[in-house]
């Protein structure tokens, strides 16, 4: 079976469709990750013992187990207990949840590496301990993180087709529709392979400089 | 009430499947590993190129768009593969990248003196790689391949959708035979857990094993 160029013109609309919804998700995803790994990083500091160790024990469920079976899992056992999801909105939860297990490390590193006097420079300014967090650690032990996070981020979007499997209708979806209505395969499959080549060669150069900008935390 | 032995069966079947790829993709994978790994360090130019190439396509691309290409296009280039073969193919090429980098970080952390000393017992190269470097250089790398082969088995349900029936894909056939969701898919969280853990624990086993004897020679 020969490449064909007209072909490839006459799905590009309906993949360019699909690239959105890629995006959106990445995006919706990545917010979330951020916001998730936050919360469990600090919940697995918390003074009260059995609160750290059980978002500990999920958060690492949630690492040891596929993205897949979790997207499954939010698709279609939430409905029979009342909570019913769009896809794309059960999409973005699989995917925060997940990478929010992994950006929960980075974070931990990050505040790690604030060093000891910071905490008791604050404690010596009697400041609370919102205050201390909000004020004197998280500016601190954020910007060094941004190339690692930035890292899951791209790993993320690079996982995004698994949601076709629970009918969100991104890239791979609306490629695999089209192979399936013309019967061709290589170019769908190809271009949805070189957009995300693409993307992440491009995102590779971005890293390149934000880990020049903010330099490099353990992960 | 539905009778759950007969739906565990399925599922544990899948299990075998599941455990099949796992091992087969890791040994492909830590081949792999090292011959890009090592390729990357090589004296040759092309030899650097060519593993680069592999690293950066591989790691580039997700492990679902390559698994769809080495099931759906390579038949039209005349390789056709069952499942299983594509299945291994994938997983193992696609982690063998990641691995890949870890390979030469490890091998790149191990000291000058060490090299020092093999022209001074003059080794020639390959000695020196087989005796001297790749041992030390082992153990350093023993901790992320661990990680390495936990992400092998989590991508594994992604096969699933290539028509393999592994666990993911025996517990979407318990689901629709039974209506029931929860079942099937806490039970397949649960097993991928388990199979996670297994390979933490043993890794761990083997580090410690390891690093007998070398108290005090490595800092």
């Amino acid at each position: 079976m020969e490449w064909d160029w007209n072909f490839v013109w006459q799905i590009m609309p309906t993949l360019i469709e699909g690239v959105k919804i890629t995006i959106l998700a990445t995006l919706l995803g990545s917010v979330l990750a951020a916001v998730v790994g936050l919360g469990i990083a600090l919940g697995r500091r918390s003074p009260n013992r059995i609160l750290a160790r059980g978002i500990g024990f999920v958060a690492e469920f949630i690492r040891g187990t596929p993205l897949l079976v979790q997207l499954y899992f939010i698709f279609y056992v939430l409905p029979d207990i009342g909570i019913l999801l769009s896809p794309l909105v059960a999409g973005v939860i699989g995917l925060g949840l997940h990478y929010g297990t992994y950006t929960a490390e980075v974070y931990r590193a990050g505040i790690d590496n604030v060093p000891r006097g910071q905490w008791e420079a604050a404690k010596a300014c009697n400041l609370s301990a919102r205050q201390t967090w909000t004020r004197v650690i998280l500016p601190q032990a954020i910007p060094p993180m941004i190339p690692a996070l930035a890292n899951y981020f791209i790993a993320m979007f690079k996982e995004t087709p698994l949601l076709s499997a629970i009918t969100v209708l991104e890239l791979m979806n609306q490629a695999k529709s089209v192979a399936n209505t013309y019967y061709r395969y290589i170019e769908p499959i190809t271009l949805v392979g070189a957009f995300f080549l693409a993307i992440s060669l491009v995102a590779v150069v971005l890293l390149r400089w934000l880990e020049h900008r903010y330099g490099r935390v353990e992960r | 009430m539905t009778d759950w032995s007969g739906y565990l069966s399925l599922i544990l079947q899948g299990a075998v499947v599941t455990v099949q790829l796992t091992v087969m993709g890791s040994a492909l994978a830590l081949v792999m590993a090292f011959v890009a790994g090592l390729g990357r360090l090589s004296r040759f130019a092309g030899l650097r190129w060519l593993a680069t190439a592999y690293i950066e396509f591989f790691r580039g691309t997700s492990i679902f768009v390559q698994l769809f290409f080495a099931y759906f296009v390579l038949p039209f280039a005349g390789i056709s593969l069952t499942p299983l073969q594509a299945g291994v193919l994938a997983l193992g090429l696609n982690v063998g990248a990641y691995a890949a980098e870890v390979v030469r970080g490890a091998i790149l952390s191990i000291g000058k003196e060490q090299y020092e000393a093999c022209i001074a017992l003059n080794l020639s190269r390959w000695q020196c790689m087989r005796r001297i470097i790749v041992p030390q250089a082992l153990l350093v790398m023993l901790p992320t391949f661990g990680n390495n082969a936990i992400e092998l088995l989590k991508a594994t349900s992604v096969v699933s959708l290539i028509s393999l029936a592994d666990m993911t894909f025996q517990a979407n056939i318990v689901r629709s035979q039974t209506g029931n969701t929860l079942f099937p898919f806490a039970t397949i969280l649960i097993l991928y857990f388990a199979f996670a853990m297994i390979i933490t624990f043993s890794i761990r086993a083997l580090e410690r094993r390891m690093a007998r004897g070398l108290d005090g020679v490595r800092n």
